[in-house]
This record gives C-alpha cells, structure tokens and sequence, in this order.
C-alpha cells in the first residue's frame, strides 16, 4: 500500500527537480503517443528538441524564432503567475493579449501615416492600457459582485475574439488591401514596426520587456511589500486578511498588471512577428502561457527557462509538422501532458511517499 | 426573410440547450461532492470527437453517445486521479485537462473533418407530435433531449430523496466531518467526477453527432464554460440549471436567427451575445453573496487528505 | 457505586501501540471498562487521547495490541462496523454538516436509518426521553454550540449504543448545560451503557467518573478513582510535574485606551454571530476577560478589533480616537495588536517560514519595511528575539509554521504580538491546545504586560483561566456583551448566568409544545 505523508516543510530539491521529472516523463510518453500515431519516436522527439537548435540546416532559421516565440509567453506568464501565487485565477490571457493587439494596433494605425517618433511608445502604452482595461472587468465584478474571475476572464476571450474579427473586416481594414481582411502592416511602416534589434537572434522590444518583467517580477516578490503580500494571500487568505492585506486592491493589481502585461505581449507581437490585425491573429499564447507559468513553478526565473522550453515545442512541432507530417495537435496535446505530469509529480515537493506492508485486520 | 417563426425558435431551443445541460448536470453533481472540475469543455470536445469517430465507424449513433460518454469518463479519471490521489490544485488540473482535450481532440479528428455523421431520428411520439405548437414544440425532438430531461430529474431525485445523494451532499459539504463518520470521501468523488465526465463527453457528442452536425476543431467553442457558468447561475439546484440552459439556448437560437434575418446589427456583436448574457447572469447570481454562499457547497474546490 | 472487575469486562484494551513519523502516538496503552462504568481518559493535548478512541472507534489502525468487547475480539476496520458492534462516539470537532438539517445529520451517522418521517419521530421521542430537545428540521448551521452536541448525543443514542465515546464534550457548554449534559450521562450509565469520557477538566472527573486512566506521552501512566483523588494529585499525574500559578503584582489602572460604545455588525461569515451594541471600556493595565461558548461571537469581535471587519462610525475608539474606519496595519501602528484563535491560516500562513510569519504583524511596529521594500535581515532578528524570549522550540527561524508544535506555534504567535510592546492587547484563546508549562508562560507574559500598564482583552472558553488572570469579567452571548464585573469574588454559578445559562432550552421547550 502507498500513503502519502505530508512534508513538515516543502522540500527544496523536489521544487526544482519537479519540472525536470515532469519534463521527462512527457517526454517518454509523447513518444509513445507519436509512435502510436505511426512516427518514429526518437526521430520525432529529436526533431521537437534537437533541431531546432543544433540541426546545421535549420537551426539558422530556429534560433531566432526560439525567442520570438518564447517572448509573448514568458511575458504573459509572469503577469499570471503573480495572481496564481495569490489564488486569482485570470485565464483569460489571450483576450487581453487580443485586445492589447487591437488597441495597440489601433492608435497607432489612426496616427498613419505619421513618421512621429512617439507613435511607437504610444503604441506600447495603448496596448498596455488594452489589456488592462480588459481584466478589469474581472476584477471589478470580482469586487463588487463577487462574481466568479475565472469563468468571466475565460468568456470575455471569445468576446475578444468576436472584437477582433469585426475590426479586422471593419474599422481597422487596409484600405489599400484590395478588399482582404486584415489591417496594414506595421512591419512597413518605420515608425510603428517592433524591429529585430539585434539581427539574427529574433530580439524584438517584445523580448526586452520580457526579460524586465522576470526581473521585476522577482525583485517583487522577494523584497517588495507587494510581493509579500501576494504571496501571503496564496499561502493564507484569513492570515493575509489579518496581516492588513486589502483584498479588493490585490485583486484589481494582480489581474490589472496581468492584463497589462498580456497587452503588451500582444501589441509587441502585431507590430513585430504577425506584422497585421487579422481574423487569425489569436495565437494560443494567452493559454499555452498558463503551462508555462506552472511549469516554471510561478517563479520568474523558472518561467524564464519553461517559457524558452515551451517556445522550443513551437517551433520544433512545426518542423515535425514540416518534416514528418505530424500534426499540428499533436504538438497542443504534447503540452497539456506536460502540465498534467508536473502537477501528478508536484506531489513529490510535498508529500513524501511511503511504502506500508499491507495489515492484516 | 422578415419575420421569425416562434413554434421553429422554440423547438430549436430545445435543441440548442441539450449540450450544455448535459455537461452542466454532470459538473453540478461533481460540483455537489464538492469538487470543482474546469475541465468541462476539455472532456466536451473529448466526447465530441470520441462519439462522432464512433458514430462514423459502427454506423450506430447510439454506440457514439456511448463512446462519447467513455470518452469523456476517461479524460476525468485523469482529473480524478490526480485530483483524489495525487492532491494537485483543481483549478490549475481543470485548465490542463482543458487544454491537453482541445489538442488531443483535434489529434483524433484529424481523419474526421468534413464528413457527414450517419443521422439520428426524432422519436416517435404518435399523436403528441401532431398538437398543434405544441407537437413540434415539445414532442418532436431525438432521444437525447429526452434523456437529458430524463437525467436531471433523475439527478434532483437522488440528490433529494436518496441516501447516496445525501452522502454525497455531505462529502461536498464537510469532508473531514463525512471522512470522520466512516465515508470514503475520494471514493464518492471519483464517482461523482466520472458522472460528470460522461455527461459532458454525452453533450459534447450531442454537438457533433446531432446539432451541428460534423466534425471540427475547437467545435464545443466555450460551451463547456458556458456549462460551469449555468451551475452557479442554477444554484446548484437541478431545475434552475434546466432554466438557465433553456435560457441560453434561448438566445443562441435567436441570434442565430437574427443572423440569418439579416438585421441590421453586426454579425459579431449577435455571436458574442451568448457570452455577454452568460457573464450578465453570473454577475446578477453572485451579486446577493449571503446566498450565493448558502447553496455552494461548503467544500467546493478544497483538497481533502485524510492525516490520520 | 464500585465496579468490580469479576464480570467480563464490556472492552478490554491490551499493548494497544501506534506510532506516527517523530512520535509514538499510543504506547502499550491497555485498561478495561465495565458495563454502565463512567471511564475517564484523561491526559494533556498531545498525550494520545485521540489517537486511542480513534483505534477504538476504527478510524486507525493500531500498529500493535488487540481490544476485546464483550469478550469477543475486536478490531473494527471502519466506523460502521464499529457502529454495529454498539459503540459510538461523540466528536469534539467536524462531525456535523452545516448546511444539512439534523434529521440529516442524524441520518448519516446511522447504518441503517429509517424513513425521514419515522426517523423525526424517534429524534423526537428519544430528545424528550433523555432530556435534550431538539427539532429534527431545523439547519445545523442555525443550531447554537450546545444544540449542536445535543445532535451528535441523540445521533448515538439512536444506535443503542453499549459503550458511548465522548471527546471534551463541556468544552462547548455554559455551567448549566453541563450539569444537563451529566444527569443525561448518569441516567445512560444506570440503564448500562458504559461511556468513555476524555478531558482535561478535573472537577468534572471528579463529579461524573467512576474510574480514570491516565495518558502521558502516549503511555498510561497511572490509574485512579476519581472520587477519592484529589484534583492536584490528578494534574501532576498527567503533566508528570509539580504545578506553578501565574504570579501577578497588583498593577496600577490609567485612562481608558480602548473603548467600544454600542458597537453592532452583521457577520460576514455564514453561520456566523453578529455582534449587537458591544459595550466596554478598558483601562491601561486591565485585564478584561471574556468569557463564553464558543460561537457566540468571539471571532467576530476579535476582527472588529483588528480591523479585518469594519465597524460603524463612532463605535470604536483607542485612545479616544475614532478607528473604526483603520485598517489593521494602521491600528498596529498606533499600538492595538490582537491575537487571533486559529493558529494556522489566521495568526500564520502555515507554510511560509517563522521569518515571514514575523513579518505578517511585525511591520508597522517594527519599521521592518522601507519605502515597500522588506528588511529581511531586521525581519529575521526579530523571529529570533521571540524565538529566544518566548521558548520556542524550533530548528531555526528557517522552518515552516506549520512544522511546529501547537504549544510552540502559539507561544511564538503571543510572542509576537508581546515583543512588540502593544499600548492594547487583544487575544482570543491564548492558551486553547497547549500543554501546561506553556499555558503558564503565556499567562505569565500577558500579566507581565498588563504591569507595564498595557490594556488587555482576554478571550478564552477556559473560565478557569479567565478567574485566574482577569480583573474583570463578562460574558459573549450570541453576539451580545455583559456588563464587565470584577472577577474577583465570581461563583461559577453567577458566570453560568451571565453566559446565558440554559436559557435556549427553554426556548426549544417552547417550540416543542
């Protein structure tokens, strides 16, 4: 018989080991999916892991895109990992990171075709306010009605969704698209394009403000009172509540720097990578950033590692898409199994287990 | 086109709402044993794509709601599993299963896109069906809206009269106080996590296999969150959960149908208008806090670990 | 009355042994109990009372040993075959469902329970029988503290039960219903049912028991009867030393520091008590105790207090100041610190470290934050002060709250609040769950404070604790507060009446005719 036995206090080793048992075990079982649906396993796993950064003729392509993709994530992920930690629950990332989108996209498009240098930075902080203004009607029917914030986050994103198609056919369509859905395209436009900073490392404005956000987000947590108090508010509602903790202001912070943040990453990401507003703009990230922010254990620089790993499954599903013809799902299913493993071996960090010879009654 | 027939609005009513009462009777009784699975619309798509598959190969949509059904039941043993045993967050193993059935489903279904599944006929009901309004109002519908009518009086039943149901009740009430007098605490919780599971898989398997109906990726399109929402909306009393689904399916239907009149409202504010009404319910339900907390069970969402 | 050991015994224990990670739980522990005998189990927190009535109840294994009942063995694997062998148990805590009404209640802990309309009749007929009216459809959660045992009783006696367990049962009652609570025990045991009867209370063994054991670190460590031991003799039994009484030094009283004038807030909580036009005043170097049943509205005062609940304008004042509108840390700031019941997830978060546990009240008063930001190197200082100054025993200032002790944990959640040298204090059940020698401590902290002319309210259920260190005393009564009396000079009769009495039986007397 197996019994679990709670820990007197978490224990460090299995916190960090975790996401790498996790990892492996997925791992070993995508394999075993991927065999199943009739690939070779081994070169599938290579292709997802190795190639992408080793393999000579591909990897000049990969590298860069490792951080364009994992830029968004870690971006979005750090924003949801301070309301996880204090039990909020925004899971509606990608409508804020839509709305950042459009926002962002949209003032600086009703400034075209001005050369200003300031279009950009009012880009930046239209987007923001996007996303922002977004969670906030979560938060604020958190707080005065006491109205579920996961269910209310999780269904403003198909409104988003909606919002977005109707300003891709509408209001922000290319005049000179020739009647094609989509808006113009910020990449042709100087003074509004997100650019490659450094060329051939993928390096966007995006990026930079991710690696802000892990370093804010960890002085935060670690020495700011906000931080504290977030965490206490996870740790212990009641003690949080004792400690002088408003919870109605926590609330409004935590899901607002969150929406701010998936903002952000969605107005970096219009104007740099997609280059347009378009139906399909929507990405995934908003969703996939939620396994990134468990698997680097809501901490920022864990997230930091698990958003480059969950970028490195983007890319190199795509080359196995490209390569072996494995379907683009595999890859989404690929992901959720890893959330699913890291949360059975979480169990580890806090409970011990014990073998017990079975009793005779 | 012009006006809107009310006896066609009605009768599709019925049929719009099927899917989500379905999933949402099957979490309110998860949600009894107080347990919250997010997962919902993972284990819909699940059910879905496991039921339109089967439907597909054996010809039988019978055998596809019960392969949808197993589906969906097997995507939440995995909830369960690491829910009861391994004492994992519900939220964030909602969101995984979520999220890992969207991608799985679409795995399956790869094969599946754009074929017709074999139909399924309306039960005959002889003479009911033809009262006027009524008849093709009410007695003209396939099996399914039957048995999910069938399932939530089935469900208030046991939930009021029956000592399982009130075992149940306990459980999601105080775990330590029902573990304390002998109850299997996560024994009664897996079940009740595999109920929901195969009532979501059957709605799911209702949208593919009847209502729309075909194969597609992301089809169940937040319907298993609309489910999650029409049991707070409900109170966790079947009856109102009946309402709240016939009251979405209610406006899925009508702006479907003004869609197709062509008035003059963009079509994406019609579409959106489901969540927005959804959300504008939730808001009004949670609003009176003293008894929103009165019908919710005590120990919804708690992980419970027997110490001793 | 005297029970001979010549006839079989109803349940024999022998070598019972269980051992849990660090600690054996149950050491050998064996004694036996007649039929209709009163047996008392008596021992400090800790010392493996649970433990035992839950192997006998057949909620835990034994590691080693057997138990016989009527001659027979006996190992039940899980409460219902307990059940159905006669025995029953009365829980001190987590056992009723709030939300479910009692013939609800009633009918989950039964094996095989009757239809509801049948099984409303025999409540009714066995809560007259046995004296403790009851009404089968009323919401648990609406039930006061007492009515709620009265629950738990009748779901036993319903069973027939030949051995009744009873875990602290008066530690929920006023005086009256305590003696109700006995003379239903009494009329039990002379219709033969044995009853296995755990506290810490002595007096209370004294008048009801015929024998005791005694449990200390999880061994018996002795056996008496009752009646003809004294109380000293049976507490340095059980806490294996000899006893010292907290000292107090006559203090001088100063102005009134903490004020409430007709204080009244509905409960946030479900089920929860709202406090009606609370009345008080208390003066620097008073110590005001406050005494009552539990559930009658002392966690709400307590967050009025702190200031987790608001309360009305012009209600509230320290200092002469109106706070009612300050939040918690603002009030530490001026020098209000209060001390709540629930150790783990109130006074601490469990799982963060002593270091973050200082940090939760420590701030204002410590000046641990600068510009938002945390001094952790002050922070951990000051865990080690209380460490070092209170006694408590820990690894370090590293280890999780919730790795110590329930004794340590509150003598570092005290601690705490002490250190930081409060103008007022307010604790609720300063000593509920510890083991003697810290009690003392404690209790002698609060009255060193009270010396230096620090105001204090003393919440506690313990009214022998209250009588011991207050200078005045009055009752919460669902939800409303005496009038303050000197506590010197009290009879516990006077303070069953101030608690309320047994004044609901009457009313629950009414509703049944």
């Amino acid at each position: 018989m197996i019994r679990l036995e709670k820990r007197p206090t978490p224990s460090r080793l299995w916190t960090a080991l975790t996401p790498l048992v996790a990892v492996l075990a997925t791992v070993i079982a995508g394999g075993l999916m991927f065999a199943a649906l009739g690939k070779d396993p081994v070169e599938a796993i290579r292709t997802i892991f190795y190639d992408p950064l080793f393999n000579e003729q591909f990897a000049s392509y990969s590298r860069p895109q490792l951080l364009v993709k994992a830029g968004p994530l870690i971006l979005i992920a750090i924003g949801l990992s301070l309301g996880f930690k204090a039990g909020i629950w925004n899971i509606g990332a990608e409508g804020q990171y839509i709305m950042g989108a459009i926002c962002g996209g949209g003032v600086g498009l009703a400034l075209y075709p001005s050369e200003s240098p300031l279009i950009f930075p009012l880009m930046v902080l239209a987007g923001a306010l996007g996303g922002w203004a977004w969670a906030m009607i979560p938060a604020i029917l958190k707080t005065k009605f006491n109205t579920n914030e996961i269910l209310v986050s999780l269904l403003l994103v198909y409104v988003a969704e909606q919002l977005l198609a109707s300003v891709s056919l509408g209001l922000l369509r290319s005049p000179d698209g020739g009647g094609f859905p989509g808006s113009r395209n910020f990449q042709h436009w100087d003074a509004a394009a997100n650019v490659e900073l450094f060329p051939g490392t993928g390096m966007h404005w995006g990026v930079v403000a991710a690696f802000i956000a892990v370093i804010g987000a960890y002085v935060l947590l670690a020495r700011h009172m906000l931080g504290y108090q977030i965490r206490l508010t996870g740790a212990a509602p009641r003690a949080a509540r004792f400690s002088g903790v408003n919870p109605t202001r926590l609330i409004v912070t935590c899901l607002g720097l969150s929406g701010a943040l998936a903002g952000l990453a969605g107005m970096f990401e219009v104007s740099g990578p997609a280059g347009q507003l378009s139906i399909d703009f929507g990405s995934n990230y908003g969703f996939t950033a939620i396994i990134v922010a468990f698997l680097g254990r809501l901490h920022p620089v864990g997230i930091l590692l698990a958003g480059l790993l969950m970028a490195l499954t983007y890319i190199g599903g795509e080359l196995a898409q490209f390569m072996l013809g494995l379907p683009a799902a595999a890859i989404q299913a690929f992901q959720g199994m890893l959330l699913f493993f890291l949360l059975a071996v979480d169990v580890l960090t806090n409970f011990r287990i014990r073998l017990i010879k079975s009793e005779v009654a | 086109m012009g006006a809107i027939s009310i006896e066609l609005l009605l009768a599709s009513l019925m049929v719009a709402s099927t899917p989500i009462l379905l999933a949402a009777i099957g979490e309110l009784v998860v949600e009894k044993s107080g347990v919250l699975n997010l997962g919902v619309e993972g284990m819909m798509i699940t059910g879905a794509i496991c039921g339109f598959a089967v439907a597909v190969e054996t010809g039988s949509p019978f055998l596809g709601f019960v392969g949808a059904a197993l589906g969906g039941a097997t995507l939440s043993v995995i909830f369960a599993v690491l829910t009861q045993y391994l004492l994992s967050n519900q939220v964030a193993t909602g969101l995984a299963l979520t999220l890992f059935g969207l991608g799985f489903s679409a795995l399956i279904g790869q094969g599946y896109v754009g074929i017709k599944p074999p139909a399924i006929g309306s039960v005959n009901l002889g003479i009911l069906s033809d009262i006027p309004f009524v008849g093709p109002v009410l007695f003209s519908h396939d099996v399914t809206v039957y048995v999910a009518l069938a399932l939530v009086a089935a469900v208030w039943a046991f939930l009021k009269f029956s000592r399982a149901g009130l075992i149940l009740r306990a459980v999601g009430e105080s775990h330590e106080a029902a573990h304390a007098l002998g109850y299997k605490v996560v024994r009664i919780r897996f079940l009740a996590i595999l109920f929901g599971g195969a009532c979501a898989g059957l709605g799911g398997a209702y949208l593919s296999l009847v209502r729309v109906p075909q194969w597609t990726e992301g089809m169940t399109a937040g319907a298993g969150w609309i489910a999650l929402a029409l049991v707070v909306f409900g109170a966790w009393k079947p009856w109102r959960v009946l309402l709240g689904a016939y009251l979405f399916g209610g406006v899925t239907v009508l702006q479907l149908n003004l869609q197709a009149a062509g008035l003059k409202v963009p079509v994406e504010l019609l579409s959106m208008s489901p969540y927005l009404i959804t959300i504008l319910v939730l808001v009004i339900m949670s609003a009176d806090r003293r008894r929103a907390a009165l019908n919710a069970p005590a120990a919804l969402g708690r992980v419970f670990h027997a110490s001793t | 009355m005297s029970f001979e050991p010549a006839q079989t015994p109803l349940l024999l224990l022998e070598g019972l042994t269980k051992a849990y990670p660090g600690v054996v739980a149950n050491d050998q522990v064996g004694f036996s109990i007649a039929p209709g005998e009163i047996h008392a189990l008596l021992g400090e927190n800790g010392a493996g009372k649970s433990t035992l009535v839950k192997t006998i109840y057949g909620l835990v294994k034994p590691d080693a040993g057997r138990m016989e009942l009527h001659g027979e063995a006996y190992m039940p694997a899980k409460p219902s075959e307990a059940r159905r062998r006669g025995v029953a148990m009365v829980f001190q805590h987590f056992s009723l469902f709030e939300a479910l009404d009692v013939a609800e209640n009633i009918a989950l802990g039964m094996e095989d329970p009757p239809p509801r309309r049948d099984l409303s009749e025999r409540i009714r007929s066995v809560s007259e029988e046995y004296g403790l009216p009851l009404d089968p459809s009323r919401r648990v959660g609406d039930l006061s503290v007492g009515e709620r045992q009265r629950v738990e009783i009748i779901r036993c006696l319903l069973q027939n039960p030949k051995l009744l367990i009873m875990d602290e049962p008066t530690s929920v009652l006023t005086p009256q219903e305590v003696d109700m609570l006995f003379t239903t025990l009494r009329t039990l045991s002379a219709e033969g049912t044995a009853i296995l009867y755990i506290s810490h209370k002595l007096d209370e063994i004294r008048s009801l028991c015929d024998a005791a054991t005694v449990l200390r670190h999880g061994k018996v460590v002795g056996d008496c009867i009752p009646r003809e031991t004294s109380a000293r003799a049976m507490a340095e039994l059980m806490v294996g030393a000899t006893l010292q009484t907290p000292a107090r030094a006559a203090g001088t009283r100063g102005e009134v520091l903490l004020e409430a004038r007709g204080l009244s807030l509905p409960s946030e909580r479900q089920f929860g008590t709202a406090l009606k036009s609370i009345q008080m005043q208390v003066r620097s170097g008073e110590i005001l105790g406050i005494g009552g049943v539990a559930g009658n509205g002392q966690d709400e005062l307590l967050d009025v207090l702190s200031g987790e609940s608001r309360a009305p304008a012009g209600t509230l004042f320290f200092e002469g100041q109106d706070i009612a509108a300050l939040g918690p840390r603002q009030r530490r700031a001026m020098g209000l610190l209060t001390a709540p019941e629930e150790r783990l997830g109130h006074a601490a978060a469990p799982d963060m470290s002593l270091v973050e546990n200082a940090m939760l009240t420590g701030d204002p008063r410590m000046s641990l934050v600068r510009n938002g930001m945390l001094d952790w190197p002050k922070t951990r200082e000051f865990a080690k002060k209380i460490i070092a100054d209170f006694d408590v025993r820990t690894p370090g200032s590293h280890v999780a709250a919730r790795a110590l002790s329930g004794g340590n944990l509150q003598k570092f959640v005290i601690g705490r609040e002490v250190l930081q040298n409060p103008r007022a204090l307010v604790v609720n059940q300063p000593t509920w769950g510890v083991d003697a020698a810290a009690a003392a401590a404690i209790r002698q902290a609060l009255l060193d404070l009270a010396e230096q002319g620090t105001a204090l309210i003393v919440i506690s259920q313990d009214l022998e604790e209250i009588l011991e260190i207050a200078d005045n005393f009055a009752a919460l009564n669902e939800g409303r507060l005496t009038e303050p009396r000197p506590a010197a000079g009290l009879s516990l009769e006077e303070i069953g009446l101030m608690m309320g009495g047994a004044h609901d039986m009457d009313t629950a007397h009414h509703a049944e005719a």
